[in-house]
């Protein structure tokens, strides 16, 4: 395989997990400004899903103030906006018709027809009703092109270098919602044991799409260390780092077998992924939330640059 | 200009027999029906993602050729005869280009000019001596073919660089079969699906010799802008070969290598669908960004086998066209089976002034024009173009060739909610390496505008579907 192809798959995959995650943010975002609160305002949540969607600094380039419509807009229509629904969805696009070969006629055709329905919308249409049928839309055409993905293709480099894009762009997604909350889990939050806290949790939880199977692994209530332990070290939850880390490790081992060669990224995954199989989660609190999720930002965000050089994906 | 010839009812009166089961068939048809399957199939195609670009028109960058839902029909005697002039042709193109690039004695003998084949800007010094595998310089080549009457099929033009239109050969026939499966099982239709599989056997055929494993072959592009660029990727998956630029590409230690992920592969026959301008700059064009420096040598050295060959183009060269009849006779010893368009070259003083005094009803065409663009269609055009063409063609007679206005045949085309004859051409797609291969079919264009002549898609022309019945 070329290397500018595996490039333009792992980035393809990267895309459509993007875009998912980003309409997962919005729709966690907008839930929150439309329920009467007290005490922090919009903006504040806002203001974190900007941040967990690594957008804040764009949009208060082009903004400068947060407002819901603006918010909106800019992440689902702006394609000035890289991490946008619209520049996701025409990024994935380019990257699969440069390697329309690669791709089966069902992953093309979810992937062309995406980005034809996204077109046609106009964004002045998309009022509040309208916003969460957009948004669950988005997350239908991720898990179609996903699906056709995981049902059409060849189980060789192709398949390994398009799950590696969606599990690293999905490690980082979640790692960025705790780098951003995470001090709503500390103990110090669980002290104050207001309906608040309770209601960040579920925000969290309904970030990653966990807020329901929480109960069925757990059954007790939202209760924070069994919360992080859930996002970081669980292995059946399949947007938590663990879980990423899982599938990393073994589409990199296929990839070795595959090629006969291992490389650094090899060793990087696994160290990665030992660390959170062997870690338990009262002593990831002993030694720092914060300081671990940012370790892991670091880590992950290396091992792409290690894939990127051993396999070759830019010269 | 008289009545054009109708593949369906000829010059009117009963229905031609390749059409028979067909008008049958159409006879029960609703056009509500008809105008739904038309839409149907665009949607098909749209989803496919079988679109092409225009140049100069960045707001349609992504165009889907339209579509006729009705076949053209050619009938299995019809095909025989072109298929007997097609190879003749094609074989006959490949010896004029090995002794151009070696002994020229056709230029020696003086049937053709000197300085049109030295001086021509498409033949390439570089490639003299040089021994492509099994002598062939023109691997794939369309020929475009227009009927006049019942027994006149015409080449109007070759195509030996790297002609397009094959996926659409192959994604029109999926379309039609998906759309009318009745159909089929009232024709007995030859099929056009194991195209690439030929063109990869042929590719195969012309790998250099004393490879140690099968050849590696590789199709190169300039990229997902370029307006074929679906065509090259649909033929690379259809292979199962890998679809590379010319930034995947190297030269290292006097072989081609591509970019992999497990480093670098050599590749030993590259089917470029980019310019001979393009190939490499060390060679052909220094101040081009694109390119393989040193892809020439190693060609030249046969390492790889690039198809078609470089300098190749000079086969199809307007100003050759017109001795293509006598190039024929001097390599086969033969008349030639498919005859020429009357042509007159505005180079020669005599055929210059026959031209400019009859323009308004003559087709004059630029030397080395392609897509239908910088043409005079005499009969459709005003005085004023007529009068702005002239002064150009007097500026540099050399540059223009001009043919009479054909009548050519029409088909039944849907337009609207009604069935219209519209002008068609064809263009058969053909194979050379150890043998020579054709695929029963084409593409058939279509100009969709009432009385319209010009069938290039960048002017509004679409595609049918076009049949060969097995008889």
């Amino acid at each position: 395989m070329l290397g500018r192809t595996a490039n333009d798959l792992y980035w393809l995959s990267r895309y459509i997990e993007r875009a998912e995650n980003i309409a997962r943010l919005l729709e966690v975002g907008y839930r929150i400004v439309l329920l009467p609160r007290e005490g922090e305002g919009f903006h504040e949540e806002w203001r974190s899903t900007l941040e967990s969607a690594g957008c804040m600094q764009g949009y208060m380039l082009r903004h400068g103030d947060l407002v819901s419509r603006k918010v909106i807009d800019y992440m689902l229509f702006d394609t000035s906006n890289p991490s946008s629904i619209a520049a996701c969805l025409a990024s994935a696009r380019r990257n699969g018709r440069a390697q329309r070969t690669s791709l089966t006629r069902e992953m093309w055709e979810s992937l062309n027809s995406s980005w034809l329905e996204f077109q046609a919308i106009k964004p002045a249409t998309i009022t509040s009703n309208s916003l969460p049928e957009l948004l669950d839309w988005v997350r239908a055409r991720s898990a179609l092109y996903r699906g056709a993905m995981l049902n059409t293709i060849l189980r060789n480099d192709t398949f390994y270098f398009s799950q590696i894009g969606t599990f690293i762009e999905r490690a980082d997604s979640s790692a960025r919602i705790l780098d951003v909350k995470y001090y709503h889990l500390l103990p110090s939050s669980e002290m104050v044991g207001s309906g608040t806290d309770n209601f960040q949790w579920s925000v969290l939880l309904r970030s990653v799409s966990a807020h329901r199977s929480y109960r069925w692994v757990f059954k007790d209530q939202y209760r924070p260390p069994k919360i992080a332990d859930f996002m970081i070290l669980n292995r059946q939850m399949p947007r938590s780092l663990r879980a990423c880390y899982d599938e990393l490790t073994v589409a990199l081992r296929d990839l070795a077998a595959l090629y006969g060669a291992r490389h650094e990224c090899h060793a990087t995954v696994e160290a990665t992924r030992d660390l959170l199989l062997e870690a338990d989660i009262e002593t990831v609190f002993q030694s720092g939330l914060h300081e671990f999720v940012q370790d892991f930002i670091g880590r992950n965000s290396r091992l792409g640059n290690e894939i990127s050089a051993a396999y070759h994906f830019i010269d | 200009m008289r009545t054009a010839f109708d593949e369906m009812n000829g010059f009117g009166g009963e229905v031609r027999a390749p059409y028979r089961a067909f008008v049958e068939w159409l006879g029960v048809q609703h056009m509500n029906t008809l105008s739904q399957k038309t839409a149907e199939a665009e949607i098909l195609f749209r989803r496919s993602g079988i679109t092409f670009a225009v140049y100069g028109d960045e707001a349609a960058a992504e165009r889907l050729i339209p579509f006729d839902i009705f076949p053209r029909i050619i009938s299995g005697e019809e095909w025989r005869k072109l298929e007997l002039g097609i190879e003749q042709r094609v074989r006959a193109l490949n010896a004029f280009l090995y002794d151009i690039y070696h002994r020229q004695d056709i230029l020696r003998a003086g049937i053709v000019p000197d300085e049109l084949v030295i001086q021509n800007a498409a033949f390439q010094p570089e490639m003299i001596g040089v021994d492509p595998p099994r002598s062939v310089y023109s691997h794939i080549i369309g020929i475009d073919l227009v009927r006049t009457n019942e027994d006149e099929f015409l080449v109007l033009e070759d195509n030996t660089r790297t002609p397009s239109g094959v996926s659409y050969m192959i994604e029109n026939r999926e379309t039609m079969m998906h759309l009318f499966p009745d159909l089929f099982s009232r024709n007995r239709v030859r099929p056009v699906e194991n195209y690439p599989d030929a063109l990869m056997k042929t590719l195969e055929s012309v790998a250099p010799s004393n490879l140690d494993a099968e050849p590696n072959v590789a199709l190169l592009t300039p990229g997902i802008f370029n307006s074929a660029y679906f065509e090259h990727s649909f033929l690379a998956d259809q292979m199962g070969i890998e679809l590379v630029e010319s930034s995947d590409l190297i030269v290292i230690d006097g072989l081609l290598r591509m970019k992999t992920t497990e480093g670098l592969k050599r590749v030993d026959v590259l089917y470029r669908r980019i310019d001979d301008t393009f190939l490499d700059p060390l060679v052909f064009d220094p101040s081009s960004l694109l390119g393989v420096p040193g892809l020439f040598d190693v060609y030249r050295s046969g390492r790889v086998t690039i198809v078609n060959a470089p300098g190749a183009g000079i086969a199809d060269d307007k100003a050759i066209y017109s001795y293509i009849p006598a190039i024929i006779e001097f390599y086969t010893g033969k008349a030639p089976i498919l005859g020429n368009v009357e042509t007159y070259n505005c180079r020669d003083p005599e055929s210059l002034k026959y031209v400019l005094s009859r323009l308004p009803e003559l087709v004059v065409k630029e030397v080395h024009g392609s897509g239908g663009y910088g043409m005079l269609v005499g009969p459709r055009s005003t005085m004023e173009e007529i009068d702005a063409f002239r002064a150009k063609i007097l500026a540099n007679p050399c540059n223009y060739i001009a043919q009479p206005t054909l009548a050519l045949s029409t088909g039944p085309t849907l337009s609207g909610s009604a069935v219209s004859p519209r002008h068609l051409d064809l263009r058969p797609f053909v194979l050379v390496g150890d043998r020579v291969r054709l695929i029963p079919g084409g593409l058939t264009r279509v100009a969709l505008k009432k009385g319209s002549l010009v069938v290039n898609s960048s002017q509004g022309g679409g595609t049918k579907d076009t049949w060969v019945l097995q008889e």
